[in-house]
């Protein structure tokens, strides 16, 4: 648990001292930090809407800051909306992928290491097993989410439920 | 003559002595046996009874496990009330896996509406809240079941020995020792305990077969049932089924003795609580705040 949490610390330092201008060399990176890789389930992309660059590679990049209008309206970024947009976590030269604020490209199955970025305490409970939901053996193989499949990564914040029927006061009738 | 006659008092007494040990043996080994005392392959025969009988009953195969403690082992449970939502899907995910009646309805957990201004304050909640949706404004919830106390009242008051904690912590009821007296329940602070006021009906189609002897096999009117932390899940190593159902995460499992285990890390590093503390009955089941 401790060497898990020194790793993330670790990696928070990288980050914070690495600027987005400095493209990192990614062999130098992991060596630096040795970052546990978690296995979960495929990302849970909308239907058709992976590989990116499908679509992305023939168009030409345009980093102003917009609201989008022909593609992806259905989008609303309830998410830090006032600091954030689409290129701080997506990644602008490769499409498939996402990057990290020191310009490090992160596939989509390791987006919990972008989430991590702000969300610090979050990914080391998540590490250990506490955040998050658990599936599988407690003493073997646990089953791990990642952030986007409990979160919509572009509204994070939980909607509220119907909650499952409520128990039947008791009677005093008896059948 | 004088071999015979101090051979035959012995003879008598050797006798006497004989049908004793014969009458005493016949006494303790045809009676029926709580659990703990069964001999292993009296068990297996009891346990492949009750399958031919629920397979009759039900109309399909239903296994009944009689597998023990897992050495160094001791589960204990943590539940983070400021992520549950009230939203009931662990009552009834416990239902499904543990076969409860539905009618009489029978829930092991229970999921207690709180106020906010209040704080964990039993006298000020409610079980039956039904909104369109939650978790409302001003709430928060406590889902609440057996706590598995390291001292616990309940197994201290039962007249015949019908509930005990296992060697993992688990506090458990074998139902045909149970005579439905209900002082168990009487002496549960935590109202975890249920009983079958009668025959407890099970729709066939959802009998969940995967059963342990001493956890969800189908019960019958007149006994006592609660949680088991799914004992027919955790000895076989799964994490129980209102785990792996909380759409928020709210629900960790694990083991004790583990150091590296989830429940080891809630509590060297989060806030936690037990439910009644001041009763001494040390629970092994752990409220946490992760935020």
């Amino acid at each position: 648990m401790r060497r898990m949490l020194i790793v993330v610390l670790a990696v928070g330092g990288t980050l914070a001292g690495d600027g987005p201008k400095n493209p990192p060399l990614p062999a130098e990176m992991s060596s630096k930090t040795p970052q546990e890789r978690v296995e979960v389930p495929p990302p849970p992309f909308s239907d058709g809407i992976f590989p990116c660059g499908n679509c992305h590679e023939s168009m030409t990049v345009d980093r102003t800051r917009r609201e989008l209008t022909a593609m992806h309206t259905d989008i609303v970024l309830k998410h830090d909306e006032t600091h954030r947009w689409c290129l701080d976590c997506h990644d602008a030269t490769n499409r498939n992928f996402l990057h990290l604020a020191s310009g490090e490209r992160v596939p989509f199955e390791e987006s919990y290491r972008l989430c991590g970025q702000c969300h610090g305490e979050k990914l080391r409970d998540w590490r250990a097993g506490v955040h998050g939901r658990r599936t599988g053996n407690w003493n073997g193989t646990k089953g791990y989410l990642l952030c986007a499949h409990c979160h919509n990564p572009h509204q994070p914040r939980f909607h509220a439920i119907a909650p499952k029927p409520a128990p039947t006061p008791p009677s005093r009738t008896m059948k | 003559m004088d071999t015979e006659k101090t051979a035959q008092p012995s003879r008598r007494m050797f006798a006497k002595a004989a049908a004793t040990a014969a009458t005493g043996w016949i006494l303790t080994a045809c009676g029926p046996k709580r659990l703990y005392e069964v001999p292993k392959e009296r068990l297996r025969t009891q346990v492949k009874a009750l399958e031919r009988k629920y397979r009759a009953r039900y109309g399909k195969n239903v296994t009944v496990s009689d597998t023990g403690p897992i050495p160094g082992v001791e589960f204990a449970y943590a539940l983070d009330i400021s992520r549950c939502i009230g939203c009931r899907r662990c009552v009834y995910a416990c239902v499904a896996e543990n076969n409860q009646s539905r009618d009489p309805q029978i829930q092991w957990i229970r999921v207690m509406q709180m106020d906010k201004d209040k704080g964990v304050d039993f006298s000020h909640s409610t079980p039956y809240y039904n909104p369109a949706e939650v978790p409302e404004e001003g709430h928060f919830y406590v889902p609440v079941g057996c706590q598995h106390c390291e001292n616990p009242p309940c197994t201290k008051v039962c007249p015949t020995g019908a509930t005990w904690t296992e060697k993992d912590g688990i506090v458990v009821i074998d139902y045909d020792w149970c005579i439905g007296c209900r002082y168990c329940m009487a002496a549960c602070p935590y109202g975890a305990r249920h009983f079958n006021w009668a025959e407890p009906t099970i729709p066939s189609g959802e009998l969940n077969p995967a059963t342990h002897y001493l956890g969800n096999r189908p019960r019958m009117k007149g006994v006592v049932e609660k949680c088991t932390f799914c004992i027919q899940r955790a000895r076989a190593g799964r994490y129980p089924a209102c785990v792996e159902v909380c759409p928020v995460g709210a629900r960790k499992f694990g083991n004790l003795l583990d150091k590296d285990s989830e429940i080891r890390y809630i509590i060297e590093h989060k806030r936690v609580l037990v439910l009644k503390e001041e009763l001494n009955t040390v629970p092994r089941f752990f409220y946490f705040y992760a935020t």
